[in-house]
Order: structure tokens, then sequence, then C-alpha cells
């Protein structure tokens, strides 16, 4: 693999997850529990899409082949995506989505924080810009999760299922493989595996506020790093590329 | 979502920069202070607007009722002597 195909997939990486999380909190554009609420799930998602845009947009510069953010976004097939696992889960409840949002953000802020020092000056930038985002994203999920843990019966035993259920996508998060250790050895890329311990503290920390459990860390979801998926994001595709899949090049 | 099971409502103040007065925006639900911030941010300030935001349980607000509006405002309006209008202006002076 030579640096610059490393570079393309690591950007991906990155790219997709901002670009598939963004599109599950769209979805919740007039459904969320009160408007409040509604303004601020789509305002996260927009700063997704812009992360998600600026990544895809350097990936399709590093891959040299023409490709823009927006190709890159809307032609590419399930298989070809490799964002985390944990990205294309279903919304579910409300706590679903809070805790989803929980175990990515307070792994987004770790990842950004570390990535501000890459010696890819671009990825550097677009690093420092997203942590202020990440960090406004973490204490509004972190909020949420203590206020349902500590909520009525129904609310902690519904986020309590929520953070049961997605606990195994979250081993995944911290995978590495060839492409994370050639950039790593070159200062572009950060050792995610590092990261996992704190992470873990920190999410410990949380739930033990929200007088929650840890689940066990039992069998974990793998498969992203190769393209291989659960069976939400086909779905999940099919509704967000359908326009440009139905009229190629269509412009407004 | 009838009234009943709404958050409390709390008023909304941003500050456009530093030193500035804080200004009203409107209001919003939440049930804690720190939910009503982060929701007063993502209601008006979304574009980068304002260095501050105060929020204030509307409830704590005293608020003057319409039918005093006559007690409160209206004194000034038949004591004539209270405007500054029986000046004469001096010829030339624009802008007064």
């Amino acid at each position: 693999m030579t640096q610059q195909e490393a570079l393309f997939k690591y950007l991906l990486r990155w790219g997709d997850n901002a670009l598939i999380l963004s599109h599950r909190l769209s979805e919740w554009c007039s459904y969320a529990p009160f408007i409040e609420e509604d303004l601020a799930l789509t305002n996260f998602a927009l700063d997704m899409i812009g992360r998600a845009q600026a990544l895809l947009k350097y990936a399709g510069e590093v891959e040299g082949k023409g490709n823009t953010e927006d190709l890159l976004a809307y032609r590419r097939s399930e298989r070809q995506y490799y964002n985390n696992l944990l990205m294309e889960q279903p919304n579910g409840d409300f706590g679903v989505t809070m805790v989803r949002q929980l175990f990515i953000s307070a792994f987004e802020k770790d990842l950004f924080t570390e990535l501000q020092n890459s010696r890819d000056t671009t990825l550097a930038a677009i690093a420092a810009k997203t942590l202020k985002e990440v960090r406004y994203h973490l204490e509004h999920a972190a909020n949420w999760v203590i206020r349902l843990g500590n909520g009525t019966d129904e609310s902690h035993e519904r986020v309590q299922k929520a953070v049961n259920d997605l606990w195994m996508f979250t081993g995944e998060l911290f995978e590495m493989d060839e492409v994370d250790r050639q950039l790593l050895s070159d200062g572009i890329a950060v050792d995610i595996s590092r990261m996992q311990e704190r992470w873990t503290g920190y999410i410990n920390d949380v739930l033990q506020v929200a007088t929650l459990q840890k689940p066990q860390d039992e069998f974990m979801q793998t498969g992203s790093r190769n393209g291989i998926h659960t069976e939400h994001l086909g779905h999940l595709l099919s509704e967000m590329q359908y326009l440009q899949r139905a009229y190629p090049d269509a412009q407004w | 979502m009838s009234q009943d099971n709404q958050f409390p409502s709390w008023e909304v103040f941003m500050q456009s920069r530093p030193g500035a007065n804080f200004i009203h925006q409107g209001s919003i639900h939440a049930s804690d202070k720190k939910m009503a911030i982060q929701n007063a941010r993502d209601t008006y300030s979304r574009r980068g607007e304002g260095t501050s935001i105060w929020v204030v349980p509307t409830e704590a607000i005293a608020a003057s009722t319409t039918e005093d509006a006559d007690m409160l405002f209206d004194p000034a309006n038949d004591k004539i002597y209270r405007l500054p209008t029986f000046y004469t202006m001096p010829e030339g002076a624009k802008h007064i």
C-alpha cells in the first residue's frame, strides 16, 4: 500500500463516520421529543455534514482520480463505505440516539484532540475545527444520558437497554489495521488503540452518575475496516443516494 | 404535546459582543439550567453571533400588566412641562 492509498482510506473512515451519523441524525427532523431538541439534533447533523464534506473533498484530492466529495458520498456502494458500525445503527428511541452519540462523541473528542497534531496539516486543521463541535455534542449527549438514567423508571430502563444493545459496537472504534500503522509511523495517524482505556474510564464515570450499569466486554462486532456492515447501512444508503442513483449528475 | 407536560419555560438573553447589553431573544423550554443554555444556543445562536447567553426562568420575571399601562406610562403625557417642547429652536439647527 502506498502512503497515498493509506491516507485516502484513512480520510474515508472519518469522512464516512461523519456522513453516516449525520444522515441518521437528520432522520430526527420534525420527530424529536420537542422543538428545541429537534433543532439541536439537526444542528449536529449539519456540523457533521460540514466535516464529511471537508474530509471527503480532501480524500478525493489525495486519491487523484477526479472524485469530488459528492461523487464519493453518492456513488459508492455499501462495501466501499468504511464508517464504524456504530454510526449506522438505527435511531431507536431518543435514549438510543443519545447513548450512541455519547459513545461516539467521547471517542471523537480524543480522536480529534490528537489529530490536531497530525503531520498532515489539512487533516490537523479539520480536526481543530471539528473538536469545538464535538465537545458540544459530547456535553449534550452526556447530560441527556445522565438525565434519562436518573429520570423515571421507564427512562432508566430504556437508556440502560440502549447502553446494553450498543455496547457490542464500541470495541470496533479502537481497532487498528495496516492503514493506521503505516500512517502512524509517518506521524499522520494517531494510535487509537491507546485511547480505549481513557474512553472506557470516561464512559464509566458518566454511567455511574446516570446510575446505569456498564455492560461486560463480551462479543464485539467488527467489519467496517473491510467494508463489512450491519444490514442497516444498505437501507440508509438507498435512501441517501436515491436521487443521484436515479438521476446521475442531476443539478438543482 | 399538551401544555401540561412541557418543560418549564425560560427567557433567553444574548450578548452580541463583550460589554454590550444582553438583549431578549425569546423563550425556550428546558428542564434545568444546563439544558436551558444548550437549547438557547441551538435555538437562537447557530451562526456564531454572540459572546454570552443568559437564561432566566420565566416565572422569575415580574411583569406589569397591560391594565397598569395607564398608571405607569400615561402621567407623563399630560404634564407637558415634562417634555422639552418650550424651548425655541434656533433657526438653522437641524436633526434635533
